[in-house]
């Protein structure tokens, strides 16, 4: 009780230098919170990926389709369960700031290909049923307060012109990283305007994906796929889901490694100034260490006082950090456009992790203190000028 | 009587750089129980040592060194830190009081290792700063106090838990005439009506009068008068 009394009234002593470090603490672990949950996001989405799903799109680049008669040679793979395709219809929904996904897909398979997007039976029958009809995540439905039966207009850019579609499904994730932020409708409704409009972009799709019985023959598959098309006007390039994942965010895959670095990095910066900050208190302290031990107190004693107010400058600035990174990562996805990330929650182990860090930067820096003042000699102590 | 204090042959050196230093010379001393010490000599001439090896703070290079019945050169250093918490009360030149605790606090710090409960704690420290005249100066803070209050709640942790020997390093040596004398009258009477036996190291010739003995000590060597 005394102890603790004592703990806190030395960390109290200079109350500035105290309230900077525990403000520079909670500082970096709203940092590390905040880089840890960029960094969770970019793993997860690439482990949202399935293991039994092939990715195949125009083999100089995404941005080139694919022909629509695709479908059926690969399907006659050997492996493959189904397929499905996918057009990246793009489109501004109201103002150009809703980032959401909106693709042009198949609806007869889509839903097969993709069990993580749960959605009704009746509702996957409405989608089906009606030409015009989409399906959107739970997300949008939330964000855009959009219910069954309302409409999306969507002003196009890739594919130009108004468009007019009626919400009869919204879609849940199965697990917390599904994106739950996407807007899918019919290619067919899509393309017989083309066919109308501009009859040269008739009948392509973005890329396909397929569905295969067994992952570890993905390899084998991927090359039969792309075999099928070698020398034509289109060649492909099939590759496994997260692969594909990957790739799509390779550029951003250097940033990603360099968050993950400076959120540690960061750590180590708040052990520093905390165990300066113990260093310099101890140091001013050398002769009370001294009046301590002749008056009988023992080591055990002297690490109390040092490694307590350690711990209690890092928890105090430990917990703030960790309380506010909540409302200060609502806040930045907030200030992010619209649907720029899927989703977006910090992980438990961003708190664990956060925790754990600061127990460590509270033990590391009483361990120095605690040293000189257990092997300073109480005759030192008492000749000891600050 | 039997001598409190036996120092037999000691010697004591530092050392600064692999460069031994001498400072006391197979140095041999007996206080009596009861007694008042002055201790006094230029500076350098190894005072402080020789009280630090008497109160256990510091080890002997050589010698022996009985004090309160006990070899302390031969204790461990958790022995000794028990031994120096129950028979020594310790006066320092700069009061050595912790600054964020109250004048009660700093005189209870010691009490803390025993086993009294809150009440006889509170007891002995009301005790103790009344002898010292600052009865009504408990929940003052060390910056809130003179240089001679100061000095009286040290003097008052040095006693709260009745030691037999209180040894003291030139306690007047910070303070002005009068609180420097009223320190000494407490000295004083702390001796002659607690019987403590007092080992004072002063620079002060009026200071070591109040001593019933006084002892000289040139570079490492006692001269008595
Ligand atoms: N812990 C130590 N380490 C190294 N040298 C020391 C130490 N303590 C004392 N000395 C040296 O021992 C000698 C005697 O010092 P001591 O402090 O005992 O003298 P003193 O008589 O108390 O002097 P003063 O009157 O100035 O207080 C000095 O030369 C001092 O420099
Ligand atoms: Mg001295």
């Amino acid at each position: 009780m005394k102890v603790l009394k004592l703990i806190f009234k030395n960390a109290l002593r200079h109350k500035l230098r105290t309230l900077l470090t525990i403000f520079g603490i909670s500082i970096a672990v709203i940092a590390f919170g905040l880089l840890r949950t960029v960094v969770t996001i970019w793993d997860s989405s690439v482990d949202a990926t399935m293991a039994n799903r092939l990715i195949t799109r125009q083999a100089v680049s995404f941005i080139f389709p694919l022909p629509y008669s695709y479908k059926e040679k690969i399907e006659k793979v050997p492996g493959v369960n189904k397929v499905t395709f996918a057009t990246w219809f793009q489109g501004v929904y109201k103002d150009k700031n809703n980032f959401f996904a909106r693709m042009a897909v198949d609806p007869e398979t889509m839903f097969d290909v993709y069990p993580e997007y749960i959605i009704s039976p009746e509702e996957l029958a409405a989608f089906k049923k009606e030409r015009n009809a989409c399906v959107i995540g739970a997300d949008i439905a939330q964000q855009h307060k959009l219910k069954l039966g309302d409409q999306m207009v969507l002003e196009g850019d890739i594919y130009p012109g108004r468009w007019e579609f009626i919400v009869r499904g919204i879609y849940k994730g199965k697990n917390k990283n599904t994106d739950k932020t996407q807007m899918l409708f019919h290619w067919d409704y899509v393309n017989e305007r083309m066919k109308v409009e501009t009859p040269v972009r008739a009948n392509d799709v973005g890329w396909y994906v397929v569905q295969i019985a067994d992952p570890n023959k993905s390899a084998l598959i991927s090359n039969q796929i792309d075999a099928l098309f070698k020398n034509s006007t289109a060649e492909t390039k099939t590759e496994t889901e997260k692969a594909f994942a990957q790739g799509f965010v390779a550029a951003s895959g250097a940033i990603i490694t360099a968050m993950n670095v400076m959120s540690f990095v960061i750590i180590g910066i708040i052990m520093l100034v905390l165990a300066n900050t113990m260093i310099m208190a101890a140091r001013e302290r050398t002769r009370e260490y001294a009046v301590f031990k002749t008056l009988g107190f023992s080591a055990k004693h002297l690490v109390g006082l040092i490694l307590g107010e350690s711990m209690v400058i890092s928890f105090l600035g430990g917990g703030i950090g960790l309380f506010l990174t909540f409302p200060i990562v609502a806040g930045f996805e907030q200030a992010m456009p619209k649907g720029f990330f899927p989703f977006f929650y910090i992980e438990p182990i961003t708190v664990v992790l956060a925790s754990v860090a600061t127990v460590l930067v509270g033990l590391i820096s009483a361990i120095f203190p605690i040293h000189k003042a257990l092997n300073t000699k109480i005759v030192d102590g008492f000749r000891f000028v600050g | 009587m039997s001598a409190i204090i036996q120092v037999k042959n000691v010697s004591k050196s530092y050392w600064r750089n692999s460069l031994e230093i001498p400072v006391l010379n197979n140095l041999s001393l007996e206080v009596q129980e009861g007694e008042f010490l002055g201790l006094m000599g230029p500076s350098g001439s190894g005072k402080t040592t020789l009280l630090n090896l008497i109160a256990g703070i510091d080890r002997p290079s050589d010698g022996e060194l009985t004090v309160a019945g006990t070899d302390i050169a031969k204790l461990s250093e958790s022995a000794l830190a028990k031994w120096r918490s129950s028979h020594i009360g310790f006066v320092f030149q700069f009061y050595n009081l912790i600054p964020v605790l109250t004048a009660y606090e700093n005189v209870e710090l010691p009490l803390l290792l025993t086993s009294f409960s809150k009440a006889e704690r509170k007891q002995r420290v009301e005790t103790a700063l009344t002898i010292v005249g600052l009865g009504d100066r408990m929940s003052h803070y060390p910056k809130q106090l003179s240089g001679g209050q100061e000095q009286r709640v040290a003097i008052a942790r040095a006693i709260v838990t009745d030691p037999v020997i209180l040894v003291a390093d030139e306690p007047t040596g910070d303070l002005d005439k009068k609180s420097a004398q009223e320190i000494l009258i407490l000295m004083d009477r702390l001796n002659k009506e607690f019987k403590k036996t007092i080992v004072m190291v002063t620079h002060d010739p009026h200071a070591a009068e109040k001593a019933s003995r006084q002892l000289h000590l040139e570079k490492g060597d006692l001269v008595g008068v």
